[in-house]
């Protein structure tokens, strides 16, 4: 655990470094594209110092000034399948956004959505040293959770106190300063496969970048598609990408619960290549253009030029009607939205407060998904786009960009992590001397 | 269908991309190397001994065109002061061969060489319109004439010496002066004079003694030794006493003044004699 503890808060450094220089790259290394955003900090009018856990370097305003996005190579499931492609993805992806902000950027902040994520729930309690809750205090009540056994080959992604509780009060936010006797804490622990993070940060580093953050795409969706209110009072946000759709839950603006199902809108371009005997590229501009999952008597007369290049005439020139095509759309579309409807099921979330989902990401987009969710998933479905951020080109709003600007408010507004922490210092050899200190204390 | 070409750029056009959005790169691509690129080859061309000193060449040669146009020379010496041997003296000591540039003209060099004349007290040297080169000379204005052991010599107020004199004859307006030191010492020597003034017609010469103080000599060999300091003041008790008895007009070799407290005069023999005469003939009518 020291190691990764170690790991994570020198990646905490570099993102502060690349804060205090200004600029930092944004880069979402998806199933179907990677999208590069480019970050420049500047003012830091909105300084909170002391206040709150978070506002790392007192950086808060930024604004996008660099923007690209390429189809990605060697990407399957979100996870690189093969290194050299995925790597002239992301050196093509961020040239164009350094051409574009005119900036060398050094620091790339990444989200991942493969990795098969697996959410823990880790609680924790320590007597307060004192009458005051301290930062330490809050440190040891991290530190006293007791980490379940997340497999081999597995590596910690997130690792965020959602909760604590003193004495007999829950639900508190910040509990240094307040009085009380007993810290409990409750963490959400994300773990993700090890050998798909260092694919991912092996290629980074052929790209000569620095990475400065790890995130799963999941989460950062679930920043930039729901608004304050969803975070609030709880809802899930469904980021439904090319190879893989990501789920995350968000209750008190806190993510207690993060999955993703390896099924996405890729899978239902290849029905459509399989069920029409086309090209992929075919198929996916034919569900671009014309797909949906809802038919109606119309779409029975509505023919769709298949094409292709084949050479062969007859081949070439077929024809299929809309209702064709949604029959194999749907049933692939309804077999993720019930995946996701089980994970959510397994996750507890029918009883949360409210129980808003929002459906995000570049699949989302089918024409009549609003009609076909709320069948699978209950009432209080939407489509979230992301929100809006200052400088972010038209052409990167749509709600395939989700998580591309939820890892810039990310990189903005971290979540605060266990590792901001400091270790207790109970670990280190002074624990011996402190305790005996302690002992002199209590009985004189 | 054509195959398309990868939008991928390669490592090393990605790292050039790189390098070239690196501002310190490109500031030193903008300053650094063309200064970098001009010394290289300005130093790869001036390594070779005989360009360089062909360049020297070239810029001499420019220079001497520039000094040698017409507006630039001088071409006569106008030498303004009062009397024609200095005149004279000027041009035969400025070594200057006309027609030259007036960038090779040292001015100060050469008003210093005018002022090494004895004659000239202060010299001004300067180039006028019309290439004309003005030496404007202040003469010297000689008050005495000093005899030494090798000859005459004419002496200002400050007893700078001015010119060598043939003969007393020539100048007999100047007084004269005598012994060694007493060039030093014009100055003291003009004010006894002035205060001897009652006896200028008997007066012949100032002698300086020693390099201290001053003889004045009279006609009749007479001598007026005077003190070291305050001489003037002597010279003038010489000349209350004089006008009050008529002093130097009696037969007498000497008045003796070194000791301003304790004036002594002496008597020629005769006059030695008379006096002796005189007493012992009152002394013996008074004993009778």
């Amino acid at each position: 655990m020291t190691d990764l503890y170690e790991s994570q808060r020198a990646m905490r450094a570099m993102r502060r470094a690349a804060i205090q220089r200004g600029v930092v790259a944004i880069l979402d290394v998806g199933t179907s594209k990677v999208a590069c955003l480019i970050l420049r900090f500047d003012g830091t009018e909105h300084v909170l110092a002391g206040d709150g856990i978070g506002a790392m370097a007192g950086q808060t305003k930024f604004r996008v000034i660099g923007a690209a996005t390429t189809r990605s190579r060697g990407v399957e499931l979100g996870e690189s399948c093969a290194i050299q492609e995925t790597e002239r993805a992301i050196r093509t992806a961020v040239q164009a956004a350094q051409k574009m902000a005119n900036v060398r950027v050094d620091h790339v902040i990444a989200c991942l959505s493969g990795g098969q994520p697996r959410s823990y729930g880790l609680a924790g309690t320590v007597l307060v040293d004192g009458d005051v809750v301290r930062e330490h205090d809050v440190a040891r009540a991290l530190a006293s959770c007791e980490v379940p056994d997340i497999g081999p080959g597995r590596e910690v992604l997130h690792a965020q106190p959602v909760n604590f509780a003193l004495d007999h009060r829950s639900g508190l936010i910040d509990p240094r300063g307040q009085i009380g006797q007993r810290l409990a804490c409750d963490m959400h622990m994300l773990t993700a496969d090890t050998a798909v993070l260092e694919n991912l940060i092996y290629c980074l580093k052929r790209c000569d970048l620095e990475l400065a953050g790890l995130a799963s795409s999941a989460y950062v969706s679930g920043m930039s598609a729901l608004v304050e209110d969803e975070q609030e009072l709880g809802a899930a946000c469904i980021d439904m990408g090319g190879g893989t759709t990501g789920l995350s839950i968000f209750i008190k603006k806190h993510m207690i619960y993060a999955d993703a199902v390896r099924l996405g809108g890729d899978h239902v371009t290849q029905d459509i290549s399989k069920g029409l005997q086309v090209s992929m590229s075919v198929a996916e501009r034919i569900k671009t253009f014309h797909g949906g999952v809802v038919a109606t008597g119309m779409d029975d007369r509505d023919l769709i030029e298949v094409g292709g290049e084949t050479g062969d005439w007859e081949h070439d020139r077929r024809t299929v009607s809309r209702a064709e095509l949604i029959g194999i759309m749907r049933p692939r579309v309804e077999e993720i939205l019930e995946e996701v409807r089980a994970r959510l099921d397994a996750a507890g979330f029918e009883y949360l407060p409210s129980q808003q989902i929002v459906l995000t990401g570049g699949a989302s987009q089918i024409p009549g998904l609003d009609g076909l969710a709320p069948k699978i998933l209950g009432q209080g479905v939407r489509i979230g786009r992301p929100l809006r951020v200052q400088g972010l080109p038209q052409a990167t709003t749509g709600a395939a960009f989700a998580s591309a600007v939820g890892l810039c408010l990310f990189a903005a507004h971290p979540q605060d992590e266990w590792w901001d922490f400091e270790m207790p210092i109970d670990h280190g050899a002074a624990r011996s001397f402190k305790r005996a200190v302690r002992w002199f204390r209590d009985n004189w | 269908m054509r195959p398309m070409k990868d939008p991928a750029p390669s490592r090393m056009a990605y790292r050039m991309n790189r390098l070239m959005l690196t501002p310190r790169f490109r500031l030193f691509l903008r300053y650094g190397l063309p200064v970098l690129l001009i010394v290289a080859g300005v130093s790869i061309w001036a390594s070779d001994e005989a360009r360089r000193d062909a360049l020297a060449e070239r810029v001499a040669e420019l220079r001497r065109q520039v000094e040698e146009r017409p507006e630039f020379m001088v071409r006569m010496m106008v030498v303004e002061t009062g009397s024609p041997e200095i005149e004279a003296e000027v041009r035969d000591i400025l070594p200057v061969d006309f027609p030259v540039s007036s960038f090779d003209l040292e001015l100060d060099t050469l008003r210093e060489a005018v002022e090494e004349i004895d004659a000239v007290a202060s010299a001004s040297v300067q180039i006028r319109g019309g290439g004309v080169l003005a030496v404007t000379v202040v003469e010297r204005v000689p008050v005495a004439v000093w005899r030494r052991a090798t000859g005459l010599v004419l002496v200002d107020a400050e007893g700078h010496r001015v010119q060598p004199l043939d003969a007393r004859a020539d100048r007999l307006d100047l007084p004269l002066i005598l012994g060694a030191g007493a060039g030093a010492e014009v100055a003291e020597a003009l004010e006894i004079i002035e205060a001897a003034a009652p006896v200028t017609e008997r007066f012949r010469a100032l002698r300086r003694m020693g390099e201290r103080r001053w003889d004045v000599l009279l006609d009749r060999d007479q001598i007026i030794m005077l003190p070291e300091d305050d001489a003037v003041t002597a010279m003038k008790r010489v000349m209350a006493l004089d006008h009050a008895q008529d002093l130097l007009a009696r037969d007498i070799v000497a008045i003796d003044f070194r000791n301003p407290r304790r004036p002594v005069l002496r008597l020629s023999d005769a006059a030695m004699q008379e006096n002796l005469t005189t007493r012992t003939r009152v002394y013996e009518a008074v004993v009778e």
